[in-house]
């Protein structure tokens, strides 16, 4: 049955959004948070929330020119003036411009006797005379729940924070509220029932010895918004959500191609290297290069002028300075010209998603043509292998969408069967993927390379090996003859041979010319005198036949004369032919090598 | 140990602590927010219990900050009525309509006569 349609058009009143600036979260919740409305932040102890209260004060100060007003029950404005100057807010600066209040109300219920009904009208009075003052647009108020402490009457304070909401709500004022998290409930007091419009909950989790700050939209009405647990972190630029469900693949895939800072490499793909906005994995054993491939790599691309982000999670920056200068690399002159940023921490420093933030991050602040994360493999000491390939899914489509190329580097252990196939499972995230393996033979290691995959080109099929020394690294064809593949001296020593075989060769052919040369002219010498000879024998017979003849001629004339002379009847004239005894004629061409002829 | 005048050490006697305060002027500052039923259950029930204990040693300010809502920031006044005792020191505050009497009284540290 076919569902009933609707002809509906959209309402033109959409719910307004107010950006929080905070990186990412604007992503999370697409706009912000609900204008003119009260926000909801939930969570334990430490999680970060006066720090979110802060920062979208401050944030909409400076990036939408909104004043704020900072409602502070529990800290000072001093000790909170000092905990965010970490994150490079002035607060004491924005105050004096007259566009942040920082209200501090201390609330100690010990010095307050309660004889009789009250309300919290001082309490809005306050709110009011502060927004009223600065004509604040954004209100925090840090933690609302510090009012339960210091009065009895629950009954009484959940009715004034209804008329609390109501109130901000009347003026337009988009506040963000922090409250403690309780057992079982979002918050201690069950405040999520009064803010019916965003609720947030931060949360801080210790696995495995390391933290990870988390966030969650809860609830978001009148709103799409992301559901998922979104990582976030807060560091000296204050905090940074990373969205993590608005990647897809409709990436658009470059066809322009860069050098992989290898020529040899580079002809191995077409002669012109990896695609642009390409994943690349370079894995290999211990030691067989792939720092160093790495390095070649960001060296190509600081040379076109590009920018190169290098994650380093196994040696510190000076260490990869110093070893790649022995391979003949000055990576010293990147980094000072900005080009190259290497940033070094050690896996265990952060969790999982921590790192990814940290790189989100990185790149949104440096804009690198080129990222390398050197390696990959660990991160995985931090977590499940399923956790690390969800979050390389996630990095490689983030640098997809950015457009930018990506080498990652992955250290493989363990025999050849499974070389191939416990990268973090990340291989068919993967475009190119360069394989470096030590291969052992005649007491020696040698670096072999070879292009398993490479998507969208026609790449050589060849086994290299791979030299790395002052002049950087070579990639050599290696030996293939039939005692199987060659490498290293092995192959040197082969080569050798071959070499020797071929000069033997050559001699041999030579020699035959020479013989065959010889014989030649012994033949042609045998020919002349053979020659000579028959001349002679020609001539000896033209002689003798030029007598003979001229001896019958003789005899004929003498005949007549004789018959004449007996008076004989005219007798028909005896006829006597001539003989033919003229000799055969020789060919020109066999009496080439006759002298005077 | 600090020698306190009013205090003999070993006799076990307590100085009585209405004594010097009822010499002293009390001071008192009550916070209202307009017209409102408890603003003037406050005011009625303050001038009752000071005409009955203070009489002659008071002086009571009201402040109503519905007109002057930035003293309730300067005073620090989160909930109406709020009743401070500004002398002698130390400040305190009570806050309500005033109606319990007693607590009123042990508020302001003031014996029932």
């Amino acid at each position: 049955m076919p569902h009933p349609t609707f002809n509906m058009t959209p309402p033109d009143v959409q719910l307004e959004k107010a950006l929080t600036g905070i990186e990412g979260l604007d992503e999370i919740t697409s706009g912000g948070l609900p204008k003119g409305r009260p926000t909801l932040i939930c969570g334990s102890a430490g999680c970060g929330k006066t720090m979110f209260a802060i920062e979208f004060l401050v944030r909409g100060i400076l990036e939408h020119g909104e004043p704020g007003v900072f409602i502070a029950f529990e800290e000072s404005p001093e000790d909170l003036a000092k905990n965010v100057a970490s994150l490079g807010f002035n607060l004491k600066e924005l105050e004096e411009q007259g566009k942040l209040i920082v209200e501090y109300i201390h609330i100690d219920k010990s010095d307050i006797a309660v004889a009789g009904d009250f309300d919290l009208e001082g309490l809005f009075l306050v709110l009011q005379s502060c927004v009223e003052s600065i004509g604040a647009k954004r209100v925090s108020i840090d933690t609302l729940e510090a009012l339960f402490s210091g009065f009895d009457n629950h009954a009484l304070l959940r009715q004034e924070i209804r008329r609390l909401f109501r109130w901000l709500k009347d003026r337009d004022l988009t506040t963000v509220i922090t409250a403690e998290r309780g057992d079982g409930a979002l918050t201690r007091q069950g405040l999520e029932e009064y803010v019916s419009d965003c609720v947030i909950v931060l949360d801080h989790r210790i696995i495995d010895q390391v933290s990870t700050r988390r966030l969650r939209v809860v609830k978001y009405r009148g709103s799409v918004h992301g559901t998922n647990e979104y990582p976030f972190l807060i560091d000296d630029g204050g905090i940074s959500v990373l969205p993590i469900s608005s990647l897809g693949l409709d990436h658009p895939a470059s066809k322009e191609r860069i050098s992989t800072g290898v020529p040899r490499l580079d002809i191995m793909m077409e002669g012109k290297g990896y695609y642009r906005g390409s994943s690349v994995l370079v894995s290999g054993t211990a030691g067989s290069g792939k720092t160093s491939l790495a390095n070649f790599f960001a060296d190509a691309t600081c040379r076109r002028g590009e920018k190169c982000l290098y994650m380093a999670f196994e040696e510190s920056p000076s260490q990869i300075k110093r070893n790649m200068e022995s391979l003949g690399l000055n990576q010293e002159q990147w980094t000072s010209k900005g080009l190259l940023t290497y940033y070094a921490s050690r896996p265990s420093l952060h969790g999982l998603e921590m790192h990814l933030v940290k790189i989100h991050k990185m790149v949104k602040e440096i804009r690198p043509q080129v990222i390398v994360i050197d390696p990959i493999t660990n991160l995985t000491s931090l977590a499940t292998m399923s956790e690390v390939n969800a979050m390389l899914v996630r990095l490689i489509d983030f640098l997809k969408a950015e457009g930018i190329t990506a080498l990652f580097t992955s250290l493989t252990s363990g025999t050849q069967s499974i070389l191939e196939a416990t990268d973090v499972g990340v291989s068919s995230l993967i475009d190119t993927w360069l394989l470096v393996r030590d291969i052992e033979s005649s007491g020696e290691r040698n670096r072999g390379m070879y292009v398993i995959k490479s998507r969208g080109m026609a790449h050589s099929n060849q086994i290299r090996e791979f030299r790395l020394s002052s002049e950087g690294i070579d990639l050599r064809d290696v030996y293939v003859g039939p005692s199987g593949m060659l490498t290293g001296s092995a192959r040197l020593t082969m080569e050798a041979e071959e070499r020797a075989a071929a000069v033997t060769a050559e001699q041999e052919i030579e020699n035959t010319k020479i013989r065959l040369e010889r014989k030649r002219q012994a033949l042609e010498a045998q020919w002349a005198v053979m020659q000579a000879e028959f001349a002679n024998e020609e001539e000896e017979a033209a002689r003798f036949i030029s007598q003979k003849k001229s001896v019958q001629g003789h005899l004929m004339e003498d005949r007549n004369e004789m018959a004449r002379q007996r008076k004989s009847d005219d007798a028909e004239p005896l006829n006597v032919k001539p003989l033919n005894l003229h000799p055969p004629t020789l060919k020109p061409s066999a009496v080439n090598g006759r002298k005077g002829e | 140990m600090m020698e306190n005048a009013n205090v003999e050490p070993g006799s076990g006697a307590v100085p009585l602590p209405e004594e010097p305060e009822l010499h002293d002027t009390f001071l008192l500052k009550l916070y209202v927010a307009g017209q409102t039923p408890k603003s003037m259950a406050a005011i009625e029930n303050l001038n009752k219990i000071c005409k009955e204990h203070l009489l002659g040693f008071y002086k009571l300010e009201v402040i109503d900050l519905a007109r002057n809502p930035a003293l309730a920031r300067t005073d620090k006044i989160l909930a109406i009525p709020t009743l401070v005792r500004n002398l002698p020191t130390p400040i305190s505050r009570i806050i309500g309509d005033l109606s319990d009497e007693e607590q009123v009284l042990i508020g302001l540290n003031i014996k029932k006569i």
